[in-house]
């Protein structure tokens, strides 16, 4: 009985009592959902045009905010460091589609998926050899974003918005809708579009794979630096990201493997749902001392619940087994 | 190998399975419309139709892959509408597929002694030691799949893994697996596709040898008519979901609906 | 020349069905064994230095056995059954702090019987994280067992009672004997951790092997390689996917269990961490997946490769800093496991039976 009241009672007269921190907590949930979003926007676009399910976009957020901070640290102005970042991550494209993607057409998915394992832990060592492996700060202010908070009274108290959430927000938006015009107006976009319904049949049309490919690893090289200044702007630049990144993975099952929207309303409902975990439901059920953490796991087990209603996501087509 | 089933309480000549008013839907799609039939003990019966008739679907359902939203179906006098595979497939209902669905990472051995699994009783203590009750069990059921092997001539490939053999090989050694399951009903599902002349002609033997010498039921869908004329007792034909036709192979080939879903009709 | 099996006819499906069916295997796995049996007695022969003996079996013999037996539980999940897992590093820690709290509470009973009983709590958790198996597949799958990861890594640093409310947050391995010479704790020699260890993955790797080559292990590869006929031929999906999480749970547990008790002598959570859990899952793609032997070969490249880079400048007088070297290993690592996915799929397993092949018909080989 205690523990119902703990689950459907506690956590809501709770937000109840103190609606300014109730809305404090789901805009930071609203934050970190943006990020989650953008990591796993990575994720669809090279799934949507290669159907590799790509493990190293969390890497590649780290790589592309390490390479951008280390370069400005060797002397280089900030918008040229960008820009060389850029270059960067077009060269990684390439050496990608070069050395794994092409050598591994037509493998398994799933050995496809064990080969991004492979390019994670390379990644990670080249990076830590290049760079070093310590935390390093985002060079915010040189590349003019905002800081600082807003104010907002509301509910008798205040609620503080970071200015750099607000502008990723802004950003993930814009870049979202980018990326849907690029996907169905443009002559590329609908190319990509084939080769995700079937690489074969894309080949016998006239499609380059191989180019298709370089330029969907160097879109998500861009939507993985942007994450990465982001990401990098809130906290540090450092390895410990790649884990975090991990939570992209329920977010695509909540939205789907294929879907842009589904990538963002995923992690908003992740974000949101962790925070609210973590602040009411936690507490109010293990009790202060043991509730603490819980966003370490609460995102893979909502993901969870969640599949095994729906086991193709939100936005998925119902899945009908042939043989 | 023993004739599989012998003990059970059908006689040959009875209905051993009866499908009535089967209607089974994939959201809107109608992919079977109150079909009825039955397969009698002992026969060869074909399923056959136009692509896209409902054929698979047809099988699906009969084996439990598929569950239809109306109708029963009566295996052995014991009637169901939902069931899970493995139900039917304990039972005595076995099976093989349109696109060769053998283990491919296992030899041609193991694929067959898969088939086995219903039949070996030793449990996990057992297992685990791999000596006593267990490794004799192995052995004796090792001796009655290479009993098959020979009745298929597939001697040679035994320890080849099957994801290395020519399809033709692939469709012999399914139908081996299927065969190792001593099934009382066997549904083939386009066991000739994509064979040559001489690969036909020796699959026809083999399904032939399987009905006369172990008196198995079979089901077959197939689209070389030759084939089916020939090997069948009985025929039903299937023309979008609906039974359009049933009965044996010379009346079929008479019936103008049978010959005008085939060769179409003018409007 | 010397290996081939002409001559060596089997007149009974028992001769044919054995593990090892040529004579000259049975030789090469006696020769095997007998070295790992003789291996601590190395520095008592005078043949290395005692220093030398020590580092063979603390660095290199003892944790490579234990992670062997770890690549063996996943293989089993994931080479032989299909299901891949990201969860090991988890379930290891259920085996560790299993065995932890059980000795604990009957330190009277044998370290031995517990290390072994500790893995059936880890089967049994196994089980429970295995459950969405039976409706969600592949990359979903994965996300279930990152779910284990995460909330038994999480239970292992909240949960005081797990670790006896140890001020430090970490275990600390008692002492415990075993016919009265010490097995597990500081005073415990290498030599006998050794053998401890030695014993019980050589005895969990037969029962491995018998498994694999029955029913249960065809079962296996059935659900892997085709569901959908399996399940129209008899096998219960379900149940053949539980049995699979339960077994492949129950190594790791093991695993885990004698990675603190028998080698580390204490752990922090940190050593159950997502990172432990890829490192076991590299050693099974290089090792090969769906192959026992490629296990052995997987846990030996990816463990002793970075100690061989270790050693290696320093013999050569090559001056590379430490962290650098971690680096490097990193970076080797991942490149090996892109050219072992590109070039043999099958990994080191399946290089080692080209390599029996060739040699089979050496020196002619038309």
């Amino acid at each position: 009985m205690e523990l119902l009241y703990n689950i459907f009672v506690g956590p809501f007269a709770e937000m109840a009592r103190a609606p300014d921190l109730l809305v404090q907590t789901l805009w930071e949930g609203l934050v970190s959902g943006v990020l989650y979003a953008l990591i796993a926007l990575g994720f669809v676009l090279i799934f949507k045009a290669s159907g590799v399910f790509n493990f190293a976009q969390g890497i590649m957020v780290v790589f592309a905010g390490l390479t951008l901070v280390g370069l400005y640290e060797a002397g280089v102005p900030a918008f040229l460091a960008l820009l060389i970042t850029i270059g960067v991550m077009f060269a990684l494209a390439v050496c990608i589609e070069r050395a794994v993607l092409r050598p591994l057409v037509n493998q398994p998915d799933i050995i496809l998926f064990m080969a991004t394992f492979g390019l994670t832990y390379f990644l990670i060592g080249f990076g830590e050899l290049v760079f070093g492996g310590n935390p390093k700060v985002m060079i915010a202010d040189e590349l003019y974003l905002p800081k600082g908070a807003v104010d907002l009274p509301m509910f008798g108290g205040l609620v503080s918005l970071q200015k750099i959430d607000i502008a990723a927000a802004v950003i993930a938006s814009a870049m979202v809708a980018g990326l849907a015009v690029f996907f169905q107006k443009t002559r590329i976009g609908r190319a990509l579009r084939a080769v995700a319904d079937s690489h074969k049949a894309a080949l016998s049309v006239g499609i380059s794979l191989n180019q298709i490919w370089v330029i969907v690893w160097f879109t998500a090289g861009i939507v993985a630096l942007a994450t990465g200044i982001m990401w990098g702007a809130r906290s540090d630049v450092s390895f410990a990201l790649q884990i975090i990144a991990l939570k992209a993975l329920p977010v695509l099952i909540l939205g789907g493997f294929t879907s842009v929207p589904g990538a963002i309303v995923g992690g908003l409902i992740i974000g949101i749902g962790e925070k609210l975990g973590e602040f009411y439901f936690a507490p109010a059920i293990l009790g202060s001392a043991l509730g603490r953490g819980v966003e370490s796991w609460l995102a893979y087990f909502i993901a969870l619940a969640f599949l095994l209603f729906r086991p193709q996501g939100l936005f998925g087509e119902k899945i009908i087994e042939r043989i | 190998m023993r004739a599989p089933g012998s003990n059970a309480g059908v006689a040959a000549g009875d209905v051993l399975l009866a499908v009535e008013n089967v209607s089974l839907r994939f959201g809107g799609v109608k992919a079977i419309t109150d079909v009825s039939f039955d397969i009698r003990k002992g026969e060869i019966r074909a399923i056959i139709g136009p692509n896209g008739a409902g054929k698979t679907s047809m099988l699906n359902v009969i084996n439990g892959f598929y569950h239809p939203q109306e109708g029963r179906i009566t295996f052995k006098g014991r009637t169901r509408s939902r069931m899970r595979p493995y139900v039917a497939a304990s039972q005595g209902i076995a099976r093989t597929f349109q696109n060769v669905a053998l283990f491919k990472g296992m030899t041609t051995l193991d694929n067959i002694m898969a088939g086995r699994t219903l039949k070996m009783k030793r449990g996990f203590f057992w297992q685990m030691l791999r000596h006593g009750p267990a490794l004799a069990e192995e052995i004796e059921h090792r001796r009655q799949v290479e009993e098959i092997i020979d009745f298929l001539e597939i001697e040679h490939i035994r320890k080849v893994p099957v994801g290395r053999l020519p399809y033709g090989l692939q469709k012999r050694v399914e139908l081996g697996r299927a065969l190792a399951m001593e099934p009382e009903l066997l549904l083939l599902d386009e066991p000739m596709a994509g064979m040559n002349l001489e690969e036909k002609e020796d699959m026809c033997r083999f399904i032939l040898d399987v009905n006369n010498q172990f008196g198995t039921t079979i089901a077959l869908i197939e689209h070389d008519m030759g084939v089916v004329m020939d090997l069948s007792d009985r025929v039903v034909v299937l023309e979008y979901g609906r039974k359009i036709a049933d009965g044996v192979p010379d009346e079929v080939k008479r019936d103008q609906k049978v010959i005008d879903a085939y060769l179409g009709v003018a409007h | 020349m010397f290996y081939r099996e002409a001559g060596q006819f089997k007149t009974t499906y028992a001769a044919d069905m054995a593990v090892f069916p040529i004579l000259q295997d049975k030789i090469g796995i006696a020769v095997i064994v007998a070295a790992a049996v003789l291996l601590p007695f190395l520095g008592a022969a005078g043949i290395v230095s005692p220093q030398t003996q020590n580092f063979l079996l603390q660095v290199v013999a003892i944790p490579f056995l234990i992670f062997s037996l770890a690549s063996i539980g996943l293989n089993l999940l994931t080479g032989y059954t299909g299901l891949l897992s990201l969860g090991t590093a988890g379930f290891m820690g259920v085996g560790a702090y299993a065995c932890y709290k059980l000795t604990t509470y009957f330190p009277g009973v044998n370290i031995i019987v517990w290390v072994l009983a500790s893995g059936f709590f880890a089967a049994g958790i196994g089980v429970v994280f295995g459950l969405p198996s039976l409706r969600i597949k592949g990359f979903y799958l994965a996300v279930a067992t990152l779910a284990a990861q995460f909330f038994l890594q999480w239970c292992f640093i909240r949960i005081p009672w797990l670790y006896n409310e140890n001020a430090s947050g970490a275990i600390e391995v008692p002492q415990r004997t075993l016919l009265g010479v010490p097995v597990t704790g500081p005073t415990a020699t290498a030599e006998t951790r050794y053998f401890v260890v030695l014993a019980i993955v050589a005895g969990l790797t037969w029962i491995a092997s018998n498994l694999v080559h029955g029913r249960i292990g065809r079962s296996w590869m059935a659900v892997r390689d085709m569901d959908i006929a399996a399940e129209l031929m008899g096998i219960k999906l379900f149940d053949t996917k539980l049995l699979a999480f339960a077994v492949s749970s129950f190594y790791c547990g093991v695993a885990g269990a004698l990675l603190v008790f028998l080698w580390y002598g204490g752990a922090e959570p940190e050593v159950f961490s997502i990172n432990q859990s890829f490192l076991i899952l590299f050693m099974v793609i290089i090792g090969g997946l769906g192959s026992l032997v490629g296990s052995y070969f997987g846990a030996a490249l990816i463990y002793i490769l970075p100690i061989v880079l270790r050693l290696l400048p320093e013999s050569l007088g090559i001056p590379i800093g430490g962290a650098t070297i971690e680096h490097l290993t990193f970076m080797i690592v991942g490149a090996l496991i892109i050219f072992f996915l590109i070039v043999e799929p099958h990994g080191l397993a399946r290089l080692w039976q080209i390599g029996k092949q060739k040699l089979r018909t050496w020196p002619f080989p038309y």
